[in-house]
């Protein structure tokens, strides 16, 4: 199962409404991409890790999910300051470090980490459907938005079907090793998810044209923006400016 | 003056692509406010019959009529989809939201009702079908029984006039199974059910189809019944099968 396990939550942004976020969020994490400044990097990250915290996740799952994206960040840790060049190195037993690299390979963790903790903060606290929802109010092309809604509940489709199959075959004694017959039962499993995935999938939009389902998926809970989203919206977009402004100062060097 | 019925097939016909033989062979039937009970051998086409009303399916040949009116365009299809409510074999495919509350809104709010109408309806559906504090319970956590009951929920919830059932009783402990019998005789709403179970079937229907060859053929009346009889094991909770 797919979950959203920071969407049930209770916390200040889970209160606030999809929209405000989706706009905070976007302005939040286009400051951070776009900036080469390390002053605005290191508050970012400083600011999104307080708006995580803030948001009262669950910490075994924050874990995992900061994780999965902080392989990537140790990868261009270590091979940056052996590949980036520049003019200052500095020798380590048999390698020319580059600082340059290093620097760059820093520069990229913090807005990875500050971006990914603003869309943990700001977007996993609403559930994909709201998001859809959010988007929607916002004037977002139907067509995208119902490719993000589908693709979601799809892809929940296939994992369950895979986890069947997968069951059936362990409880049959299966034991994957380097082994013809494994690759053989991993290309049938693969094989088998897609074609029962296709059906469920058929069968899941049958029940849902049933109910009157014409491309429009509508949320029970339709809260309006208040006073308090207005205030929240307009408080991140000055912190975003202030950040984006911080670009302009140079670091001390 | 006859009666103008709910629903009336009018020489069905339907076959699958890859097979020569006829799977339905001019079906004709009606219902107004009969309680129905079709049964009939596995493959012989009864759920194929189901889709072919709900307008899943395209038959071959033949002309399906709500309140006396044919259905040929998209927004007939979607009034037809609308008045009749199809309980799927398996829950599981019906059910594909997150939560029970937003699974059983789902329909009412497609229809266009409020937010706030849509979760009053759900609520008391719920609640006529025993699940009351069931709204915030994961659907893909609930068990057979009560994943079948929610999935019912889901389909009464739109008000619909009649009701689809392919083989609601399957895979039921008999607590959830009596359950569903008491839900289905006290409501007021004809409906028709697939099942390979003659007791379940006895107790919800007044009339019996059987569809064999591709035939659908009217029971004779009074042949149901119930008897007592000897089962090894008896004391324990069982179904019974064909």
């Amino acid at each position: 199962m797919i979950e959203e396990p920071f969407a049930n939550g209770v916390s200040f942004f889970h209160k606030r409404d999809p929209r405000v976020k989706i706009i905070a969020a976007a302005s939040l994490s286009l400051v951070l991409a776009l900036t080469s400044s390390f002053t605005t990097a290191i508050t970012g990250f400083f600011f999104t890790a307080l708006l995580l915290i803030l948001s009262k996740p669950d910490f075994s799952f924050l874990l995992k999910r900061i994780m999965a994206v902080n392989i990537f960040t140790l990868f261009l840790l270590v091979t940056l300051p052996l590949t980036y060049g520049g003019d200052e190195t500095v020798k380590f037993l048999f390698f020319n470090i580059s600082t340059d690299g290093l620097r760059m390979a820093m520069l990229i963790a913090l807005k990875t980490n500050g971006i990914l903790f603003c869309f943990l903060a700001l977007l996993a606290t609403s559930s994909i459907v709201s998001l859809g929802h959010g988007m929607e109010k916002l004037g977002l092309p139907l067509k995208l938005i119902f490719l993000l809604l589908f693709s979601y509940r799809q892809l929940f489709v296939i994992f369950q079907e895979y986890q069947r199959l997968q069951r059936a075959a362990k409880l049959r004694g299966f034991v994957p090793a380097n082994s013809l017959h494994t690759y053989q039962t991993y290309a049938y499993l693969f094989g088998m998810t897609l074609v029962k995935s296709w059906n469920r999938a058929q069968r899941v939009q049958q029940a849902m044209v049933l109910r009157g389902f014409s491309g429009r998926l509508i949320p029970l809970n339709q809260p309006k923006p208040s006073v308090i989203d207005y205030g929240f919206l307009l408080s991140l977009l000055i912190i975003s400016l202030i950040l984006a402004g911080f670009s302009l100062i140079p670091l001390p060097s | 003056m006859n009666e103008v019925p709910l629903l009336e097939l009018r020489d069905i016909c339907y076959s699958f692509k890859d097979s020569d033989s006829q799977l339905l062979n001019k079906i004709n039937f009606t219902i107004s406010s009969e309680r129905i009970g079709l049964i009939g051998a596995n493959g012989c086409g009864k759920t194929t019959l189901f889709q072919i009303i709900m307008g899943l399916l395209q038959a071959d040949k033949g002309e399906i009529l709500l309140d006396g009116a044919k259905i040929e365009t998209e927004k007939e299809l979607r009034n037809l989809r609308r008045k009749l409510g199809f309980l799927f074999q398996n829950s599981d495919d019906q059910l594909f939201s997150p939560t029970v509350l937003e699974d059983v809104a789902f329909g009412p709010l497609n229809l266009g009702m409020s937010p706030d109408d849509a979760r009053k309806i759900s609520i008391a559906t719920l609640g006529h079908l025993g699940l009351k504090g069931f709204e915030d319970r994961i659907t893909h956590r609930l068990s057979g029984g009560e994943k079948k009951l929610v999935a019912l929920a889901t389909i009464l919830s739109m008000k619909p006039q009649l009701l689809l059932l392919d083989e609601p009783s399957n895979n039921l402990d008999p607590a959830t199974r009596e359950r569903l019998i008491e839900i289905l005789r006290t409501q007021d709403m004809p409906h028709i059910i697939i099942s390979h179970d003659m007791d379940f079937l006895a107790s919800t229907c007044t009339t019996l189809y059987t569809l064999q060859s591709g035939q659908l053929a009217r029971c004779e009346q009074k042949q149901i019944h119930s008897h007592e009889h000897i089962h090894p094991y008896g004391e324990h909770p069982h179904q019974h099968g064909t």
